[in-house]
């Protein structure tokens, strides 16, 4: 009884902000709701038929799909080569480690706002980095072509810290010993990066390849303040578009169908990622 | 010898290009306005004003976003450090039947993505009359999973035989708690509280649908205020963003090492 008291706080918490959402959100998604989100009709999956009929979620999904990929893979590399690099024996190297971190503190909105002045098509410094190659000066946000691609760089750009600090712990935690035996064997700095710390890193690249996804899935921020879903509907993601059927349309019923959708993806990935996690205490 | 500048080129070639949008904001915000706007861009302020400082505080209330992010950052942290010690302290301390269930039922809360739930919580705020309060801003998040898992981690080191001498002593739970789990858990409690601080204070998506009125926004929305549009200089948007940045910048220097191990305890010990 007692450690059930303990409990209540948290718990009440969880159900009015989780658990009830959750069965709500359900609900919502099998009736058609008015101006104040009130179930009035219940038309079963009928708003899921609805969704999937349009194509505007269809392609909503694609893009996001698309820009899990342009933020994923790049965000991952570059912060490991980043964290390698971080892990140098080199006096000085915790200011280095500090640089590389930095992008953590900076919030979406603040990032958002910041690279809208680098992108800025009369005077940014990307158009002048490109002037310097002769390359000729790109309407970054404005153009369907390029805009996905821009709002995937900052997103890149803000998980960087994040990723090099998980990267960076993962790559200390190989014991020194190891390195030791294996450069008394002859073994180069390419073999041991092959052979010994990317096996050793796996479960952390592994974690952070399925809850970058998991993000990069739900990403809104960025793309509210900086293409509010276009040019044209290119950046028009899916969460951007439960958001503005939530909350500009008033459609809660349809919106909250998009987001069991998406909830449904999401699941999938995290019981992916807790099986990774159940094999990884295996071989420990 | 060679290598080793070889070395420190790559490192300050990849600092420079990391830090660069940071570098260039701070630059920008002590620019002139005819500085910000000219092309080829400028890369150092000629010298050193607040004009821009000065013009954002005039275009939006920057303090007041500020001081309104840090009492919604602030009451976030202590409402998770209380539910997430209590909980976690149930978990690890004390014995019940369904515990393990429980303790199973609140990590499942992780698996919600905050999209399927932010619909139905806007409707429970409106509904509550709390869009445009602390109320509405901070209790949605008072609870975490990942708080409690953190905490009980930490609990669990905390030997037993210390709680079996307390309770031979005729020591409650309530006092157990307080006077010797609490205590030797500060690091694990700095830890959450820095990484709750950070989060919430970063948020963005919640505090624009639950604030109306300008005296209620929350830094990242506010922001948005200091709009950059063509007509206007950059440096007056690049001052309010630097005043918004200096608290977490200031957090990150001081908490970082919590900060690294908050982050690091969901990949690491899984």
């Amino acid at each position: 009884m007692q450690g059930f008291l303990y409990l209540v706080p948290a718990i009440v918490v969880f159900v009015a902000f989780v658990f009830y959402p959750l069965a709500n959100s359900i609900k919502l998604s099998l009736y058609q709701t008015d101006l104040f989100g009130k179930g009035q009709v219940f038309v079963g999956v009928q708003q899921y038929k609805d969704i999937f009929a349009s194509g505007d979620f269809g392609r909503s999904l694609k893009i996001t799909f698309l820009y899990a990929l342009y933020t994923v893979i790049p965000g991952i590399v570059i912060s490991l080569l980043l964290a390698l690099m971080a892990n140098w024996r080199l006096a000085g190297i915790r200011v280095y480690r500090m640089i590389f971190s930095s992008p953590i503190v900076v919030a979406v909105a603040s990032a958002s706002i910041i690279w809208a002045m680098i992108f800025s098509p009369a005077q940014g410094m990307l158009r002048y980095i490109l002037s310097l190659f002769g390359r000729p000066p790109v309407n970054w946000l404005a153009d369907p072509k390029w805009a996905l691609l821009s709002v995937s760089m900052v997103a890149v750009w803000r998980g960087l810290g994040f990723n090099t600090i998980l990267l960076l712990s993962g790559i200390q935690s190989v014991s020194e010993e190891l390195y030791e035996s294996a450069k008394l064997d002859g073994a180069g700095p390419w073999t041991m990066f092959w052979k010994m710390t990317l096996p050793m890193i796996s479960p952390v690249l592994m974690f952070l390849l399925v809850v970058s996804t998991i993000n990069a899935l739900q990403s809104f921020g960025e793309i509210n303040i900086l293409t509010q879903g276009g040019p044209a509907g290119s950046t028009k993601v899916v969460v951007y578009s439960i958001y503005r059927e939530a909350f500009f349309n008033y459609n809660f019923g349809f919106a909250a169908a998009e987001a069991m959708v998406l909830f449904l993806i999401v699941l999938i990935l995290t019981i992916i990622q807790f099986g990774l996690m159940e094999r990884q205490v295996f071989y420990q | 010898m060679w290598q080793k500048a070889i070395c420190y080129v790559f490192l300050t070639l990849a600092g420079v290009v990391v830090f660069f949008p940071i570098y260039y904001a701070i630059a920008t915000s002590f620019f002139t306005p005819a500085e910000s706007l000219s092309y080829p861009p400028t890369l150092f302020p000629s010298k050193i004003t607040l004009v821009s400082y000065e013009e954002a505080l005039r275009r939006a209330p920057v303090f007041r976003f500020i001081l309104n992010s840090f009492i919604v950052s602030a009451s976030v942290m202590f409402g998770q450090l209380i539910t997430a010690s209590l909980a976690a302290y149930s978990f690890s301390f004390l014995e019940y039947k369904g515990r393990q269930v429980l303790f199973y039922i609140v990590l499942s809360t992780m698996m919600v993505p905050w999209e399927v739930t932010i619909i139905s919580n806007y409707l429970t705020i409106k509904a509550l009359n709390w869009t445009d309060t602390y109320l509405g801003l901070s209790v949605p998040f008072m609870a975490s999973a990942f708080g409690i898992f953190l905490l009980r981690q930490g609990f669990m080191t905390i030997p037993r035989e210390l709680k079996d001498a307390a309770e031979i002593d005729g020591c409650s739970d309530l006092r157990f708690f307080t006077t010797i789990v609490l205590p030797l858990s500060r690091p694990m409690m700095a830890t959450l509280a820095v990484y709750t601080f950070l989060n919430t204070y970063n948020q963005y998506l919640w505090p624009l649908l639950v604030t109306n009125v300008d005296r209620m926004r929350t830094v990242q929305i506010g922001l948005a205020m200091l709009q950059w549009d063509e007509s206007v200089a950059w440096n007056s948007t690049m001052a309010g963003v630097v005043m918004v940045l200096v608290p977490t910048a200031i957090l990150m220097l001081f908490g970082h090492k919590q900060l690294v191990s908050g982050l690091t305890s969901g990949a690491l010990k899984g």
